[in-house]
C-alpha cells in the first residue's frame, strides 16, 4: 500500500530524513521507534503533506499514486489519516461540525452521497460509544479545553469515523494515563482490518503492549536502522537506544 | 398702483422662494454647502421652521469644528464643497432595466450569498417597477404594525405626521454639536427611518423583515430615530448582507435610540458597503454616529454589528446607561480585507446605579488591512455597583495586516467591577493543517475557523441573518489565504 524509497527531507536547511525506506501492506501494523530527534514525527508530517518540509529526493507511492504530488487535503481524501501528537484547539467550531464536514468531504471525493444530519449522527453515536465518550463532547469546540487524554481519544474517534486506508499515529500514547491508554488502544485495535494499514510512531514500547505490531522499525538519524518483530521493541526497552546505536554502528 | 404693488410683491416673493437655484434643475443642487443649500433641503422636505433652524444651527457649529484626526485610519482630506448634498432619487429610466444589464460580478456575489432572486434586482438598483410588486406584502405589514400602534416609516414622513415626537427626541441622544460628522449629518440629513413603539407594546415582528422589502434609497446622510416607550420591546435590523451599489463615497449617518423605563431595543447591523477594489480605490467612507440612551430604569439596549464593507469604517455604537439597572450590550464582528481600514468599538457610559454592560468584539484582519478596536468604559460617581465585561479578540490572516486595541477605562466609583480580556491570534498554520488533514479544502477550513471565532456575536443576530452573515464573512475573506 505504501512504498517509501530513499526519502530525504529537510526543514529550515536541516536534513532530518536521510534515505528512509519503508514498505507496508494493507492489514499490517508497523511501529516506528527511535530516540528523540531521529525523525519520527517528521516522517508522519511529511507523509501527511505538512508545509515547510523540503523533499530533497526519494519517492513515496501510496496505492499506486505519487503521494508527494498531492495536496494535504487530497491525501486525506485518498485515505491518509494523521492522528496528531498535539491536536490543535479550534475555538467556537463544534467537534460534530468538523467531523461532519470532514466525512462529507471524503465521501464526496469517493463519489458517495453526502450524509444528512440524521445518518451522520447514527454513525457518530456508535463510534463514540467505542471511544467511551460523552455526548456532550460533540457540541464542545474542537479540542477546546480538552484534557490530554480527551484530545487523543478525539483523534482516534475521528479515525473511526473517517475510516482511512492508512493511519499514522504520532505519539498517540504520550500524555496518557494507563486507563486512557487502554481506551485508545482498544479503539485502535477495533480499527485493525485487512484493508487498513497502521503506522505507529512512538518513543516508548508500552503502547505496543496494548497494540501489538506486526513489524517494529527502529529509526535513528533519519534512517531505518533495524527492523524486526515485536521482540525488537522489548530488546530496545531492556537495553535503551544507545545499545542499538552501538550495535548498528551509527 | 395697487396691482403693480401686488405684482412686485409677487415677483419678490417668487425670487425669494426660489432663491439662487432658479437657474438650475429643481431636483438637484450643485456641489457645495452653505445655508441656502440647507434651506433648500428643508424646503424640499416641507419641514417645519424649527427643524430648518435646527439644521442651520448644526451647520453653523459644524463650520467651527476641526476634522477629527484621532482615528487609526488614513485617507486624503475630504472636500466638503465638492459634494452635492441633495439629489432627487434616480428616475426609473436611468436605472438598469433588468438584471442582464447589471455587473456580472455583483450577480455572482448575490448568488454566493443566497440572496433571493426577487431581491437581487432591487439591490442592484434595477428599476423597481420592472422587478416585482411588493405593495401587497407591505400593506399587510403596515396593517399589522398599525394594529399594535407601532409607528414605522421614513424620517420625512414622521416629521410630517408626528412632528411632536420627532421634536421631542431628535438630537436628544446625539446632539447636533456632538462631533464633526454628527453635526454635518444634522445639517444636511436627507432621510432615514423613524420608529416609535408605544407603552407596553412588543413589536409584533422583527422590523428587519419589513425593512428589507421596503428599504428606500436613503442616501449618504441617513438619520434614524427609534423610541421605545415604557415597557416596550423592538428588534430592528439595518442594512443587508448584499453589497449595495452607491455612488456617494462619504456616508455619515446618525442613529439615535431611546429606551424608556423597562423598554428594550435590539439593533442589528449588517454593513456591506462597497470596500473599494483590491488597491483600495473607490470604496465608501463610513463615518457613523450611533448611540443609545437607556433613559429609564431596567431598560436595555443591545447593539450587534457585522461590519464587512466600506473602505473605511469609523463607528462606535454606544450606550448611555442612565436608568437604574439598565443594561448595555455591544457585539461586533469587524472584518477588514485587502486595503480596508476599520476603527470601531463602543462606549459604555455608566451613570445609574447597578448598570451593567457587556462588550464582545471580534476583529478579523486579512490582506494589508488595518483593524482597530477602540472602546471606552466610563463609570461615573453616581453609578454605584456598575459592572462591565469586555472581551476583545483579534484574528489575523496572513502577515501583512494589523490589529490594534485601544481600550479606555475610567472608573470614578470604587464599587465598579470592570473586566477586560483581550487576545490576538493568527489563524495558525496548525489549525489550518489540522483541517486540511481531515480532508477539508483550504477555503472551507478558513471559513470554519473564522466562523468559530465569531460565534458569540453571530448568535446574537436574528436567525435568518446569522446564516447570511456567515455566508457574507466567507465571501469577504475569499482568497485571503493562499
Amino acid at each position: 500500500m505504501l512504498k517509501i524509497k530513499d526519502l530525504h527531507a529537510r526543514i529550515d536547511g536541516k536534513d532530518i530524513l536521510k534515505g528512509l525506506s519503508l514498505e507496508i501492506s494493507a492489514g499490517e501494523v508497523h511501529a516506528i521507534m527511535g530516540p528523540n530527534g531521529a525523525g519520527k514525527s517528521t516522517l508522519a508530517q511529511v507523509l501527511a503533506g505538512r508545509e515547510g518540509y523540503e523533499i530533497v529526493s526519494g519517492s513515496v507511492e501510496f496505492c499506486g499514486r505519487d503521494l508527494l504530488a498531492l495536496a494535504p487535503e487530497e491525501r486525506a481524501r485518498e485515505g491518509v489519516f494523521l492522528a496528531f501528537q498535539y491536536p490543535v484547539e479550534i475555538p467556537g467550531v463544534n467537534n460534530v461540525y468538523l467531523l461532519k464536514a470532514a466525512l462529507n468531504a471524503i465521501r464526496k471525493h469517493r463519489g458517495e452521497d453526502e450524509l444528512d444530519a440524521y445518518a451522520f449522527m447514527k454513525i457518530i453515536r456508535e463510534k463514540m460509544q467505542l471511544m467511551q465518550m460523552d455526548a456532550s463532547f460533540l457540541n464542545r469546540g474542537v479540542n477546546e479545553g480538552f484534557s490530554g487524554g480527551e484530545k487523543k481519544r478525539n483523534e482516534i474517534l475521528q479515525m473511526a469515523v473517517l475510516e482511512p486506508k492508512l493511519a499514522l499515529l504520532d505519539e498517540t500514547d504520550s500524555g496518557l494515563d494507563i486507563d486512557a491508554m487502554k481506551v485508545v488502544a482498544d479503539g485502535v485495535n477495533s480499527l485493525r482490518s485487512p484493508e487498513r494499514a497502521i503506522i505507529m510512531v512512538t518513543h516508548y514500547q508500552r503502547l505496543l503492549d496494548h497494540i501489538v505490531p506486526d513489524v517494529v522499525h527502529v529509526l535513528a538519524d533519519g534512517r531505518i536502522v533495524k527492523s524486526g518483530d515485536r521482540s525488537l521493541a522489548l530488546e530496545l526497552e531492556a537495553h535503551g537506544y544507545e545499545w542499538l546505536q552501538q550495535a548498528v554502528g551509527t | 398702483m395697487a396691482t403693480n404693488e401686488h405684482e412686485l410683491e409677487h415677483l419678490v416673493s417668487r425670487k425669494y422662494k426660489h432663491g439662487f437655484y432658479t437657474e438650475i434643475d429643481s431636483d438637484t443642487v450643485p456641489p457645495g454647502l452653505n445655508e441656502d443649500v440647507i434651506r433648500f433641503i428643508s424646503a424640499k422636505k416641507e419641514e417645519p421652521e424649527w427643524l430648518t433652524e435646527w439644521r442651520l444651527k448644526a451647520y453653523r457649529h459644524w463650520l467651527t469644528m476641526p476634522v477629527p484626526q484621532w482615528a487609526h485610519v488614513h485617507y486624503p482630506p475630504i472636500d466638503f464643497q465638492a459634494i452635492s448634498y441633495y439629489s432627487a432619487p434616480k428616475r426609473p429610466e436611468d436605472a438598469p432595466q433588468s438584471l442582464d444589464e447589471v455587473d456580472p460580478k455583483l450577480l455572482e456575489t448575490y448568488d454566493k450569498l443566497g440572496i433571493p432572486l426577487h431581491e437581487r434586482a432591487r439591490l442592484a438598483g434595477v428599476a423597481v417597477d420592472a422587478v416585482f410588486d411588493s405593495v401587497s406584502v407591505t400593506t399587510t405589514f403596515k396593517e399589522k404594525l398599525a394594529e399594535a400602534g407601532v409607528i414605522f416609516g421614513s424620517f420625512s414622513e414622521a416629521v410630517r405626521e408626528h412632528p411632536e415626537l420627532v421634536r421631542r427626541y431628535l438630537g436628544s441622544v446625539v446632539p447636533a454639536r456632538d462631533n464633526f460628522y454628527a453635526a454635518l449629518n444634522s445639517a444636511v440629513f436627507t432621510d432615514g427611518s423613524f420608529v416609535y413603539i408605544p407603552k407596553g407594546v412588543r413589536c409584533p415582528m422583527e422590523l428587519s423583515t419589513y425593512f428589507r422589502i421596503n428599504a428606500a434609497n436613503t442616501g449618504q446622510f441617513e438619520r434614524t430615530l427609534i423610541v421605545a416607550d415604557e415597557g416596550s420591546h423592538v428588534s430592528y435590523l439595518e442594512g443587508c448582507t448584499a453589497p449595495m451599489r452607491d455612488e456617494n463615497q462619504l456616508h455619515a449617518a446618525v442613529v439615535e435610540l431611546v429606551a424608556l423605563k423597562d423598554a428594550e431595543i435590539k439593533y442589528s447591523t449588517v454593513q456591506n458597503w462597497y470596500p473599494g477594489d483590491e488597491e483600495g480605490r473607490g470604496g465608501i467612507y463610513n463615518f457613523v454616529t450611533k448611540r443609545g440612551d437607556c433613559r429609564g430604569a431596567n431598560s436595555k439596549i443591545s447593539w450587534t454589528q457585522v461590519e464587512t464593507g466600506s473602505a473605511i469604517t469609523w463607528k462606535y455604537p454606544s450606550c448611555i446607561l442612565r436608568g437604574e439597572n439598565s443594561v448595555g450590550e455591544f457585539y461586533s464582528v469587524a472584518v477588514a480585507n485587502n486595503l480596508q481600514q476599520a476603527d470601531t468599538g463602543t462606549k459604555m457610559i455608566h451613570i445609574g446605579r447597578n448598570t451593567r454592560s457587556t462588550i464582545i468584539s471580534k476583529g478579523i484582519s486579512a490582506g494589508r488591512a488595518q483593524n482597530a478596536y477602540r472602546g471606552l468604559v466610563r463609570v461615573l460617581p453616581t453609578a454605584e455597583g456598575a459592572r462591565n465585561f469586555t472581551q476583545c479578540d483579534s484574528l489575523l490572516i496572513g502577515d501583512r495586516c494589523g490589529a490594534h486595541t485601544f481600550p479606555y477605562i475610567e472608573a470614578r466609583n470604587p464599587s465598579a467591577q470592570i473586566e477586560h480580556e483581550a487576545t490576538t491570534s493568527k489563524i495558525g498554520e496548525d489549525q489550518l493543517f489540522y483541517c486540511l488533514q481531515r480532508g477539508l479544502s483550504e477555503e472551507d477550513a478558513v471559513n470554519m475557523i473564522v466562523n468559530g471565532f465569531c460565534k458569540e456575536v453571530f448568535r446574537e443576530l436574528p436567525m435568518e441573518f446569522a446564516v447570511e452573515a456567515q455566508a457574507l464573512l466567507n465571501v469577504s475573506l475569499e482568497g485571503a489565504v493562499g
